[in-house]
C-alpha cells in the first residue's frame, strides 16, 4: 500500500507541496501575528478591502480583454496593456480641454461620458488596428510567433504614444463630483472608489450579458470553442475575432479612464504594470474564462491591497507595502501549484496549450 | 487574355497607408530629430531620407501590386501612391498652420513644418510636397521597371551611402584612430554628413562591387563547391582559425567606445545562449530569465563587496558560487512550473523575475541586498597582475564566457540530452511516452540556462563594480527572448546575429535612443510577419515554419 503510494508520488511533487505548504503556513502565521498586534482596526481593514476592490475591478475589466482574446486566438495579447494606456492618455487632452473651459465643473456627468467615449473609441481603434495589422496574418503561425509580435507591437505603441504626447506624467483633471467621501456608520468610503467599483461592475455585467445572451456573443463563444466548426456553421471568423478585439478595447479603454480617475495621472508607460496584473488575474481565474477573469481580478486586487500588511507586518517585515507585487506573483504561483488551471479554469490548458 | 481593369483605388489605398506612416513619423518627432544629421552634407538630411524612403517604398509597392500589367500602369500606380503620401503630408502642414496641434502633439513644432515645406511657407510648401511625392513616387515606379540586376546594384549602392551617413560618427572615430585612413576620413566626411564627391565615389564603388559580384560571384561559389571535400574542410578550418585569431584583437582594432558596445553585446550573447537552451532547445517559455542574471550579479556583489562586509572573496573565488546560486535558483523555479505549459509558464516565470527584482529593491532585505541603492565597490577581476578594468579588458572575460557557453551549447545540442530537449519542445506527451524523464530533462534545461545567465550576471557586476535592482527589469528578459527569436530559435549563430542586430545596432545609434525601442518594436513585428524563422534559422525549425506554410498552400 505504502509502496504503491510512494511509487506514484514524485520527489518534485513532494517538494512542490512543501513549498506550497510553507507559504500557506507563512501566511497563516503572519496573519495571526499581525492581527494579534492590534495595530490595525477594523476601519483600516475596511479601507484596504475597498481599495482592493476598486483596484481589482479595474484589473478585472482589463483581464476581460486578455481572456477573450485568449479564448478566440489562444494567444497572450501582450499589447493589451498599450490598448489600455492609449484610451485614457488620449482622453486626457479632451478632459484637460473640458476642464479649462469650465465645462467639466458645470456638467460633470456629461463630461465624464465624453471622456469615457473618447477613451473607449481610441482603445478600440488601437485594438482593432492591432488585430488587423499584426495578428491576423499570423493566425496559422506557431504560438510563439504572435506572442513575439505582440511584444513588439507593445513597444511600438508605447513609444509611439511617447513620441506623440511626450514622456512626462500628465495630471488628470480633478472631477469635483468624485472627490470627497461617504460615511457608512463608522466606515469611510472614498466616492471615487465607489464610482470605480460600480462603473466596473456595470460594464462587466453588460459585457457578460452581451457575450452570453446575444447572437454575436454566442458566435464569439463558438469561435473560441472550435474555429473550424464555427466557420462551417456560417460564422464569419474574421469578423468575430475583430469583434472580440472591439469588446476588449472598449473594456480596456473604460478601465483606463477609471484608473486615471483613481490614480490621477497618465503616462505612456502606465499600462505595463496593470497589464501584467490583469494578465495574472486572467490566469488566476482560468484563462479563457470570462467570469474567471472578473473573479481573478477582484481577488488579486484585494489580495494585493490586504496581503502585504496582513501577512508580512506581523512578521516584522520593514515597509511591507513595497512587496505587494511580489505577493501578487507569489499568490499566482501558489494558485497554479494547487490548481494549475486557475480558479475557474477547465483543463483546457493541457492539450490545447 | 482578359485585360484586368486598372484599379486606381488600390494605389490610393497603398499611398494613404504610406501617408499615414509619413505623418506618424513626423508627429512622433523622428523626422525632426533625424533632420539634425546630414547624410550628404548640405544636400540631404537623415530626416528627409526617412520620408523619402517611405515615399519610394510605398510607391514601389504600389507599382508591384498593380492589377493591370504593362509599364504604363505600374508607373501610374506608383505615381498615384507617391502623390497620396504627399497629399497627407501637405494636409498635415495645412492643418498645422490652421490650428495649434502642439497643444496635444508635442512634436508638431514649427521646425517640423519648416522641414516639411522646405522653408517655403505653407502654400508653396504644400504644393512642393505634392510635386515631390508624385516625382519620387514616379521615380520609384521607373525603378520598378528596371531590370533586376540594375535594381539590385542601385539599391545596394544607395544603401551603402545611407548607412555610411547614418554611422558616420563611428566611422570617423575609427578612421581617425588609424593613421593612413585619416586622409580618407577627410575626403569622405565633413563634420556633419558625407561630402558630395565622397558620397558619389562611395556610390560608384559599391555599385561596381555589387555588379561584379553579381556577374562573377555565382561562378566563384560554384568553383568553391567543386573543390574536393578535404580542400573545402581545410578552407573552413582556415576561415575559422582566422576568426578565432581576430576575436582577441577586436577591442584594440575597434577602440574604446565600440569595445563597450561589444561587451554589452557579449553579455546578451551569454544570456541568449542560456535562454536558447531553455526556450530554443527545450521550448520552455521563460519570461523571467533576468532573475538568474540578477542572482548571479547579486551573489557576486555580496561575496566580494567590502561595502556589506560579509565576505571578501575575489572575483574568481566568488564566481563558482554565483553560478551555483544561479543553478539552484533555476531548479527552484523549475520545480513548481514542471506541470505548466505555454502561457502559464510564461506568466509564472515573468512573476518570478519580478519577485527577485522587488525583493532586491525592498527595504526589508536592505541590510543584505542594499535596497534601492544597490551594492557598490565590487572589485574587478584579476589574473596575476592583469586587471579586467575597462571594457577592452572585460571583453576577454565575456569572450571566454561566450566561447565556453557556445561550446557547451554546441556539444549539448546533438547529445542525448539535447535531443531529449528537442523532443520535449515538439511534444511533451510523446516525449514522455518515448521514455524521456520530463522532470530531469526540464530541470536540467532550467539549470543550464540559469548557469549561463548567472555567469553573465557575475561578469556584469564586476564590469559595473556595482549592482542596482533597476538594472534587472523585465525588459531585459524580453530583450533576450526577442533576440533569440529574431536570430532564429535554437540556432547558436542566430543568438549572436540577434544580439548584434537588437542590442549592438541600437547601441551604435545611441543619440536616437528615444526612438530605439519604437524601431525595435516595429522591427519585431515586421520580422515576425515576413521572416518568422529568424535571421539565421536552425535547419529543423525553418523546416517546421516553412514546411507548414507549404502544406497550408496545398
Amino acid at each position: 500500500m505504502l509502496r504503491q503510494f510512494m511509487a506514484r508520488v514524485r520527489v518534485t511533487d513532494v517538494l512542490m507541496w512543501l513549498i506550497g505548504g510553507a507559504l500557506v503556513i507563512l501566511i497563516v502565521v503572519g496573519s495571526t501575528a499581525t492581527l494579534a498586534t492590534g495595530r490595525y482596526t477594523s476601519r483600516h481593514w475596511f479601507d484596504f478591502v475597498i481599495f482592493g476592490l476598486a483596484q481589482g475591478s479595474i484589473y478585472a475589466l482589463i483581464a476581460m480583454g486578455y481572456t477573450m482574446v485568449y479564448g478566440v486566438l489562444r494567444m497572450i495579447n501582450f499589447a493589451h496593456s498599450e490598448v489600455f494606456m492609449s484610451g485614457p492618455y488620449t482622453a486626457y487632452y479632451v478632459a484637460a480641454a473640458l476642464n479649462a473651459s469650465g465645462f467639466l465643473d458645470r456638467q460633470p456627468i456629461l463630461s465624464l461620458l465624453i471622456i469615457f467615449a473618447v477613451a473607449m473609441a481610441t482603445s478600440t481603434t488601437i485594438a482593432v488596428l492591432l488585430e488587423r495589422i499584426a495578428y491576423r496574418p499570423l493566425r496559422a503561425a506557431p504560438r510563439l510567433i504572435p506572442l513575439i509580435t505582440a511584444i513588439g507591437a507593445s513597444f511600438f505603441l508605447q513609444y509611439t504614444f511617447r513620441g506623440l504626447y511626450g514622456s512626462g506624467f500628465q495630471a488628470y483633471p480633478v472631477v469635483k463630483m468624485l472627490e470627497g467621501e461617504w460615511w457608512i456608520g463608522a466606515f469611510r468610503i472614498l466616492k471615487i472608489q465607489v464610482v470605480v467599483i460600480l462603473a466596473a461592475a456595470l460594464l462587466m455585467a453588460a459585457l457578460y450579458t452581451f457575450v452570453q445572451r446575444t447572437r454575436i456573443g454566442k458566435a464569439i463563444r463558438a469561435v473560441s470553442e472550435d474555429k473550424a466548426v464555427a466557420a462551417l456553421m456560417g460564422i464569419d471568423i474574421d469578423q468575430m475575432i475583430a469583434t472580440t478585439f472591439v469588446i476588449g478595447g472598449m473594456s480596456a479603454g473604460a478601465a483606463g479612464v477609471l484608473y486615471a480617475l483613481m490614480f490621477k495621472q497618465v503616462h505612456f508607460y502606465m499600462g505595463f504594470i496593470p497589464g501584467i496584473k490583469a494578465f495574472t488575474a486572467a490566469v488566476l481565474g482560468g484563462i479563457g474564462n470570462i467570469p474567471g477573469a472578473m473573479l481573478g481580478g477582484i481577488f488579486l486586487g484585494i489580495f494585493e491591497s490586504l496581503g502585504p500588511i496582513l501577512f508580512l507586518d506581523g512578521l516584522g517585515v520593514v515597509a511591507p507595502y513595497q512587496l505587494k507585487d511580489a505577493i501578487a506573483f507569489t499568490m499566482l504561483v501558489l494558485v497554479l501549484i494547487f490548481r494549475p488551471t486557475g480558479i475557474l479554469g477547465e483543463r483546457l490548458a493541457v492539450k490545447k496549450a | 487574355m482578359i485585360q484586368s481593369r486598372f484599379d486606381w483605388r488600390q494605389a490610393v489605398k497603398i499611398g494613404l497607408v504610406g501617408g499615414v506612416i509619413g505623418v506618424l513619423l513626423s508627429l512622433i518627432g523622428m523626422v525632426e530629430t533625424f533632420h539634425q544629421r546630414h547624410i550628404i552634407s548640405g544636400v540631404i538630411t537623415m530626416g528627409q531620407t526617412l520620408l523619402l524612403l517611405v515615399v519610394m517604398f510605398i510607391s514601389y509597392l504600389a507599382a508591384r501590386r498593380t492589377t493591370r500589367p504593362g509599364p504604363f500602369w505600374a508607373l501610374a500606380s506608383s505615381l498615384i501612391a507617391g502623390l497620396m503620401v504627399g497629399v497627407l503630408l501637405a494636409l498635415l502642414v495645412i492643418v498645422g498652420s490652421l490650428i495649434n496641434l502642439r497643444a496635444v502633439l508635442i512634436n508638431a513644432s514649427p521646425t517640423l513644418y519648416e522641414i516639411l515645406t522646405f522653408k517655403q511657407g505653407t502654400q508653396a510648401g504644400a504644393l512642393l510636397l505634392l510635386a515631390g511625392g508624385a516625382l519620387f513616387g514616379g521615380l520609384a515606379g521607373l525603378f520598378y521597371l528596371l531590370p533586376g540586376l540594375s535594381r539590385r546594384v542601385i539599391i545596394t549602392a544607395l544603401g551603402v551611402v545611407v548607412m555610411a551617413g547614418v554611422v558616420q560618427d563611428l566611422l570617423r572615430i575609427t578612421f581617425t584612430a588609424w593613421g593612413p585612413l585619416a586622409i580618407l576620413n577627410q575626403w569622405l566626411f565633413t563634420p556633419n554628413g558625407l561630402t558630395i564627391p565622397g558620397a558619389a565615389s562611395l556610390f560608384i564603388l559599391s555599385a561596381a562591387i555589387t555588379y561584379f559580384w553579381a556577374q562573377k560571384g555565382s561562378a566563384l561559389q560554384t568553383g568553391l563547391r567543386r573543390l574536393p571535400p578535404a580542400a573545402r574542410r581545410t578552407l573552413r578550418v582556415v576561415g575559422f582559425l582566422l576568426l578565432v585569431a581576430l576575436l582577441p584583437a577586436l577591442p584594440h582594432i575597434l577602440g574604446l567606445f565600440l569595445s563597450e558596445v561589444l561587451t554589452i553585446v557579449g553579455l546578451y550573447v551569454l544570456m541568449g545562449l542560456g535562454l536558447n537552451i531553455v526556450l530554443g532547445f527545450a521550448g520552455l517559455f521563460d519570461l523571467g530569465y533576468v532573475a538568474f542574471f540578477a542572482i548571479g550579479a547579486y551573489t557576486m556583489a555580496i561575496l566580494t563587496s567590502p561595502e556589506l562586509g560579509f565576505f571578501h572573496l575575489t572575483f574568481w573565488e566568488a564566481l563558482p558560487f554565483a553560478i551555483l546560486a544561479g543553478v539552484i535558483a533555476g531548479v527552484l523555479l523549475g520545480i513548481p512550473v514542471l506541470n505548466m505549459r505555454g502561457d502559464y509558464l510564461a506568466i509564472v516565470t515573468l512573476g518570478f523575475g519580478e519577485i527577485v527584482r522587488i525583493l532586491a529593491l525592498s527595504d526589508f532585505l536592505r541590510p543584505w541586498l542594499g535596497g534601492a541603492q544597490g551594492i557598490a565597490k565590487i572589485p574587478k577581476a584579476f589574473i596575476g597582475g592583469f586587471e579586467f578594468a575597462g571594457p577592452q579588458q572585460i571583453y576577454y572575460l565575456l569572450l571566454a564566457g561566450c566561447l565556453l557557453a557556445g561550446f557547451i551549447s554546441l556539444r549539448l545540442k546533438d547529445s542525448r540530452l539535447g535531443r531529449a530537449w528537442m523532443a520535449v519542445r515538439e511534444d511533451e506527451d510523446v516525449a514522455q511516452a518515448m521514455g524521456i524523464n520530463l522532470v530531469t530533462t526540464k530541470l536540467l534545461a532550467f539549470a543550464t540556462g540559469a548557469a549561463f545567465s548567472a555567469l553573465g550576471g557575475a561578469i556584469f557586476a564586476s564590469k559595473l563594480t556595482s549592482v542596482y535592482p533597476h538594472s534587472f527589469s523585465v525588459m531585459i528578459s524580453i530583450n533576450v527572448v526577442s533576440l533569440i527569436i529574431v536570430g532564429g530559435m535554437g540556432s547558436i549563430p542566430g543568438v549572436i546575429a540577434g544580439a548584434i542586430a537588437l542590442v549592438g545596432l541600437p547601441e551604435l545609434l545611441r543619440e536616437f535612443a528615444e526612438y530605439r525601442l519604437l524601431v525595435y518594436g516595429a522591427a519585431l513585428v515586421v520580422m515576425m510577419l515576413t521572416r518568422p524563422e529568424g535571421l539565421m534559422p536552425e535547419a529543423r525549425r525553418r523546416l517546421e515554419l516553412r514546411g507548414a506554410e507549404a502544406e497550408a498552400r496545398e
